[in-house]
Order: C-alpha cells, then structure tokens, then sequence
C-alpha cells in the first residue's frame, strides 16, 4: 500500500511537472545544421542559415519561445513522429510520399533542382549520357525520388550529408552531384572547393517526387499548429520579414512562382 | 487470397512489411556485401596479427614498442574515426590525390573500408593472441626443451598451435564485434546490409523497416557465426574438457537419473 501511494504520488508530480512545460509553450523545431546556406553550424557550434532565420521569425510572430533541435536528416520525419520536436523547419520539400507519414505547412520557398560536375566535363543529362555514372546525392532527399525515377541506370552514391557529397565531387569520388540548386551554388561552386565545377543541364523537376516547395512538417494530429505555420508564413511574407531575411542569403526572390 | 493478405498487413502491419519483401534481394545483396567485407577484414587482419602477436610476446624493445603503438592507436580510437581518417581524411592532400594508389584503391569506398577493418581487427587479434601466447603452459615448452626443439620449431610446434586453439572462445568475440563494427561502412556510401536499410528507409521515409530487417538478418549471421565456432571449440579444444563431459553427453529430464 505504501508503495501505491509513493507511486500516486510520484506520477502527480510527474503530471504537473508536465503541464508546467506545456504551458511554457516553447515550439520545439527540428533542424539540420548541415546544408548551406539554408542551415549550417559555426564553429562555436552555434546554428545560422537561412531555415534557421526563418523558424526563429515563425516563433517570434507565433509568440512562442524557439527551441532548435539539430537532427541528422534521415532521421528527421522519424525524430518528428516521436515528438523529439514539434515542427521540421529544414528545407523539407513537401512530396505525396512524406504526406502519407507527416502534415506539411504552405510552401516557404521553392527553389529548383540541379546537377553539378566538373567543368568541361561534357556530362550529358539523359539516359543514356549518364548510364553507369557515379552520381552523388543526399540519402532521404526528393532528389532520390527522382533519380531513381528518371535515371534507372546510374550509380547512386548515397551520402549522410550534404556536405559529405560536395568533399567526394571536389576530390572526384563521384562524376557528378544532384541536389537543390541553392544549396550547390552556395555550399558549393561559389567556395574555393567548388571552382573548378559548375551546373550541367538544366532545372530537374518532377512533381511527383519534387512537389511544390519546401513546406514545414507536422504530426499528423497537429492541424492547430499546422494552420499556425501557414498564417504565421503569409504573415512575415506580408510584413517584409521574409523579404529581409532572403535578401541576406540570396539575390533573388526564392519563394519561387 | 494472396491480395486478401497484402491488404491485411497494408492496413494493419505496424511495419510495411509488403515494402521489406519487395526489396528483399537488395537486402540479400547487402547482407552478402557486409559478409565479404568482414570476412576478408578478418582474413587480411588475422595474418597481419600473427607475426606481431609473436613480436608483442617477445622481449625485444626495439620491435615490442612500435607494435604497441600500433595496438593501441587502433584499439584506442573509435572504428568509425579510423575509417573516416582514412576516406575523408586522406582524400584532402592533394599529393595523396596523385600517387599510383589513390585511383585503383584509395578512391574507393571499398578498399578504405577493408583498409580500416583490416588494421582494426589486427590490432585486436594481436593482443588477443600475445595474451594466449603467454599463457602457454611451462609444461609444454620446458617438455619441448627437452627433447631438442630449437626457438622457431618450439614455437611452430608447439606454443602457436596450442595458443590458437585457446585464443579461439575470445575470437569468436572479435568475429562478432567485426560484423557489427562493418556497419561502419554504411557511412562512407558503402552499401552493406545496414547501407540497404538506411537506403530503404531514405527512399520512402521510413522510421525502422529498414533498420528492422538490417537487425533480422545480423541476427541470423550472428546464429551462425556462434554455431560455428561451437562446433569449431569442441573440435579443437576438446582435450581441455573434463574427460567425463566429452564421452558422456547430460541427458534431459527423467533420463538423467539413470547417469
């Protein structure tokens, strides 16, 4: 009996210790750290980028305290559904597939798809130019979806990060890289590892496997939080917030049509 | 009927297990990759550690303590620090990029996994084996003395062969540490068996298909492996048993009393 009521207790405390953290109401926001210049980490381990400027604008117009929780990607929707976070703000392109495990917001940008190889290398974007190729590429990306869509016939070079894939392009590991046209421009071919590379072929869609942009990922349950996002995005999008905050990583509107 | 039961686990299976058996040659396919890959690592590591083993026994400073060093750099870092040492590290200088061994070998994920491995598990084997080399019985040796053995026929003889057999139970340990350590090389692209179930849950954004039936089947080579050195024990180290428990096998349940 004594054990019983330690027991009762301990859970009431326990209970109440949770309401208390409910109430802070902290949006706790999952996020990569490892994809320039939407994401990235200093080397006093702070976070910066353009995603991570993007969440703290969200928490400010939701009023809400931010708490960036930095996951490997590939366990990201994974990390979401055990609710190691609430939101996913890392440039997650929202696709059918993912829809069937996580509720997206609206689009918060949308910036198209390319490949990158070595200057002069006379890579040739079709089936058969690049049958047996080394192509590198992030694991869990929209960018898998569609190279094993589209081009049944190459090597896929799967990577943990993107960061990893752009190294073993510089060094020649890999023919080429597919990848968000930002994150190669940025991350890459404009740092001194990337000079001597460039696009090849032009922007890479699929629907399908691209989907309209990159959205921020709910629970599936969570439709408060859901609409939340989408009105806090129309409304640092109405405010210039956004506006600000795209004019410090790139010179043009990456909202996308 | 066969749709009836597809529909079943779509709905109501909390893995996608429809998904696992559609992709299922991919996983044989990693499995055997992981296999070749330690397998070999133990090949190349084991014949590696068998003169350095003799070396860390013996009593000669000027070979003991480079071997030490060896030993303890690769038993003193993580696996994965090494492998990446040697994939991502190494690729950085450009003369490395230049030399005749970096387009045939050092480019390859392969061969800077097998690298690793091999150096890893030799480290190990080798203090596992200095340690069985010691504890050879003076019996044995002062017998081997006695009859004329000179130094390397006492040692091949005599010390080594009884060392193996004794070493064997711990390196059954190492056989097993090398499977899962081999998981390692899923990071640098690699495709072993857990390369496939990280690739599967990537392709389809899943949280533990992958990981689920990456585990099944490390589970079963561990099966065996462990069968398979029982096998190998009893064989070899048979004359250790008490004589009793080889010749008369315990019997179960009643039957037992009549022992």
């Amino acid at each position: 009996m004594k054990f019983r009521k330690i027991f009762t207790s301990l859970s009431l405390a326990l209970l109440v210790l949770g309401m208390g953290s409910v109430q802070a109401a902290d949006l706790r926001v999952g996020v990569e750290g490892a994809y320039p210049p939407f994401s990235w980490k200093e080397s006093d381990g702070t976070l910066k980028g353009f995603d991570i400027e993007i969440a703290e604008a969200i928490c400010a117009e939701l009023k809400r305290n931010c708490v960036l929780i930095e996951q490997d990607w590939d366990g990201m929707i994974p990390a979401l559904l055990a609710k190691k976070f609430d939101t996913i703000i890392a440039s997650m392109s929202i696709t059918e597939e993912r829809k069937k495990r996580v509720d997206f917001s609206d689009k918060y940008y949308n910036t198209p798809a390319k490949f990158v190889a070595k200057k002069g290398s006379g890579l040739e974007i079709s089936k058969s130019g690049l049958a047996g190729k080394r192509i590198g590429l992030q694991r869990g990306t929209t960018h898998q979806c569609y190279m094993e869509k589209m081009f049944p016939d190459v090597e896929l070079v799967l990577y943990g990060t993107q960061d990893e894939v752009f190294q073993d392009l510089a060094i020649g590991r890999i023919d080429a890289q597919f990848s968000d046209s930002i994150a190669a421009d940025d991350g890459f071919l404009k740092t001194d590892a990337g000079k001597d590379f460039e696009f090849v072929g032009g922007d890479q869609h699929d629907e399908a496997c691209h989907g309209p942009g990159a959205g921020m990922a709910v629970r599936k349950s969570d439709t408060q939080l859901r609409d939340d996002l989408n009105k806090a995005i129309k409304a640092i999008r109405a405010n210039g917030t956004y506006q600000k905050i795209n004019a410090k990583y790139f010179d043009f509107d990456i909202f996308g049509g | 009927m066969g749709e009836a039961i597809i529909q079943f686990l779509d709905t109501w299976s909390p893995i996608d297990i429809v998904l696992i058996a559609q992709n299922f040659d991919r996983f044989l396919l990693g499995a055997w990759i992981t296999l070749k890959l330690t397998g070999l690592s133990l090949i190349i590591g084991g014949i590696i550690s068998i003169p350095l083993a003799i070396i860390r026994a013996g009593n000669n400073p000027f070979l003991n303590a480079p071997v030490w060093a060896f030993t303890y750099l690769f038993r003193g870092t993580p696996l994965l620090v090494q492998t990446y040492l040697i994939y991502y590290g190494l690729g950085q200088f450009e003369w490395i990029r230049e030399t005749a061994l970096w387009q045939p070998v050092l480019s390859q994920a392969w061969y800077c996994a097998l690298i690793a491995f091999s150096l890893n598990t030799a480290a190990y084997t080798t203090e596992l084996l200095r340690g069985s080399i010691i504890t050879t019985s003076k019996g044995e040796i002062e017998a081997a003395k006695a009859c004329g053995f000179s130094n390397s026929m006492r040692l091949r003889r005599i010390v080594l062969p009884s060392a193996f057999r004794r070493a064997l139970p711990a390196y059954s340990n190492e056989v097993i540490f090398m499977l899962h350590g081999s998981v390692v090389a899923s990071t640098i692209t690699i495709q072993d068996l857990l390369g496939v179930g990280r690739w599967l849950n990537g392709r389809y954004y899943l949280a533990y298909e992958g990981f689920i039936t990456a585990a099944v089947l490390y589970l079963i080579i561990v099966l065996l492996i462990s069968k398979g050195f029982r096998i190998w024990e009893k064989h070899w180290l048979a004359h250790l048993y008490p004589q009793d428990a080889v010749k008369v096998k315990p019997k179960k349940g009643l039957a037992s009393f009549r022992v």
